[in-house]
């Protein structure tokens, strides 16, 4: 039986093939990756009834435009607008292409969605992921006009019923762009607090913080006034997670991504909640952001 | 704040970070390599990997595990027989990997000037030693490689370069190490090589793993004629 494909017409500005991630390749320096917001991504597989080791797409803005050659099944995650031709159809609900149609998807009111289709996006592996990690280099390329997207068959049909409910978490995001409100990150205490300022917890919690130009999935960089007090030596490099906030010379923190160096060597002044990246992966530059502790 | 609980932190340094992770404290990067080993060959239902350092090793747990039980198989691993009983676990035989530097880098003459030394003396002083690869981080197939000259020592550069070349060989704090592909980094260029650091369609795809040993070859046998070369070229390109 011939699988479908998802032809690319349009790949908007930035997606990526993300899964699980790649998992015992620190020794080789290869960190995990995967979507920035893990439940959403997952979300969309169990809605298409897949496997959740399937691989989606993480469409950054958009518009990203598909063409299926046959007919398939999707679903679209996160703050998204979805339009088969010109119907604009359901997010967080699975939906069908009929062969040939066009497949329309933007995020609104944030800056990314996550789109399965059933069976998976089947492109090859790298290193046991089909996770593109940008800070590396690694894994499938971004998604260009004319690629031809194979569709696999990593389906589990139990997992239809599976699948979740749509996250208050997607629908509340954009409310940074106006300036008015902040978008709250729930963050955990660092590892190491002893070898930080006594105040850098409060004063971390106590600022409202400003999304920089330079956010992506390695790491959402930060602005704010004051900067917190810069930490008086570097420490020395160990292993980083995903939502780890690190304070660098500047006394500008920024939060680590999916995409984040395995190792850093500046103090980690707290650590975003694996909830809290999903709402980092919303944040658009000039967007307010403040720290609630969890 | 409440980060950890007094008792623990006396127990076995094993500190929380974030929800799905926690991180061991070692003495030095030999100890992290051999406990990394363990924990993600004991425990494989549990620790999804482990990265190691020369302070610590990051467990990173699978996640849905309470996070009280998850630091009580750690610390009982950490803590256990196997690890007194046969003190840091030999790394696995080790192969000794020749790399040929081509001396040129933009900062040797700096690195030499704040060492007191002739560039030629930093560069016998940098393939005097057998270095050990101590950990990987910060890039698929950065290794940081353990041994160099203390006299070579200097903390990294004030003004990070945004692009380092591909197979730069460079120095920082106490570490020595080639930077597999372009990218940033704040580390005082040395000289070059064209040896693949990372390929991952190879098997294994780093050319250096942890606990191997690194010896660095000049290729260049005229180190002064090179720095004055990467000295002009310098100076036209600026820094």
């Amino acid at each position: 039986m011939t699988r479908g494909r998802l032809r690319v017409v349009d790949p908007g500005p930035l997606t990526l093939t993300v899964d699980a991630g790649r998992r015992g390749m620190a020794r080789w320096g290869v960190a995990p990756g995967g979507p920035f917001d893990r439940a959403a991504s997952d979300r969309a597989n169990a809605l298409v009834g897949n496997d959740p080791a399937a691989a989606t797409l993480e469409v950054l803005l958009g518009p990203l435009v598909l063409e299926a050659t046959r007919a398939a099944v999707v679903a679209v995650t996160g703050p998204a607008a979805v339009r088969v031709g010109d119907l604009p159809v359901e997010v967080e609900r699975p939906f069908a292409v009929p062969a040939g149609a066009r497949l329309t998807v933007r995020a609104v009111g944030g800056a990314r969605v996550w789109l399965a289709v059933a069976g998976g996006v089947d492109v090859p592996p790298v290193l046991g992921s089909r996770s593109r990690d940008t800070l590396a280099g690694l894994g499938p390329s971004p998604l260009a006009a004319g690629d031809v997207l194979p569709v696999g068959d990593a389906i589990s049909p139990d997992r239809y019923a599976a699948a979740g409910q749509p996250s208050a978490v997607a629908v509340q995001h954009r409310v940074g762009a106006s300036g008015s409100l902040a978008v709250e990150l729930p963050v955990l205490p660092p590892p190491r607090p002893e070898t930080l300022a006594p105040t850098a917890w409060d004063d971390l919690l106590r600022c409202a913080w400003t999304v920089a130009a330079e956010c992506d999935r390695v790491a959402i960089r930060l602005r704010g006034e004051p900067a917190l007090a810069a930490p008086e030596a570097s420490a020395a490099s160990e292993g980083l997670v995903a939502g780890a906030v690190q304070l660098p010379p500047s006394g500008l923190p920024l939060v680590f991504g999916p995409d984040h160096p395995l190792t850093g060597g500046y103090p980690v002044i707290g650590v975003v909640t694996a909830s809290g990246l999903g709402a980092l992966a919303q944040l658009r530059p000039g967007d307010g952001v403040r720290f609630v502790p969890r | 704040m409440s980060a950890g609980r007094p008792e623990d932190a006396q127990a076995v340094a094993l500190r929380p970070y974030g929800e799905d992770a926690l991180l061991v404290d070692v003495p030095d990067a030999e100890r992290a390599r051999a406990l990394g080993r363990r924990l993600v060959a004991e425990l494989p239902g549990l620790v999804v990997d482990a990265v190691p350092s020369a302070v610590s090793v990051l467990v990173r747990l699978a996640p849905g595990w309470p996070t009280e039980h998850a630091r009580d198989v750690v610390a009982g691993l950490v803590a256990g027989p196997a690890a007194d009983a046969a003190g840091p676990a030999a790394d696995p035989a080790g192969a000794v990997v020749e790399i040929p530097v081509a001396y040129d880098g933009a900062d040797l003459a700096e690195v030499a000037a704040r060492c007191g030394l002739t560039p030629a003396e930093v560069v016998q002083r940098h393939t005097a030693p057998t270095y050990t690869a101590a950990f990987a981080g910060f890039a698929p197939g950065f290794v940081y490689l353990e041994g160099l000259d203390p006299l070579l020592v200097l903390p990294r550069r004030d003004d990070p370069r945004t692009r380092v070349p591909a197979g730069s060989v460079a120095i920082a704090a106490d570490h020595t190490a080639v930077y597999p592909r372009e990218s940033p980094g704040g580390w005082h260029l040395l000289g070059r090589t064209d040896v693949a650091m990372f390929d991952a369609a190879a098997d294994p795809p780093a050319r250096v793993r942890p606990g191997d040993r690194v010896r660095f070859v000049a290729e260049n046998l005229d180190v002064d004629a090179a720095v004055d070369a990467a000295v002009d070229a310098g100076a036209g390109a600026g820094r």
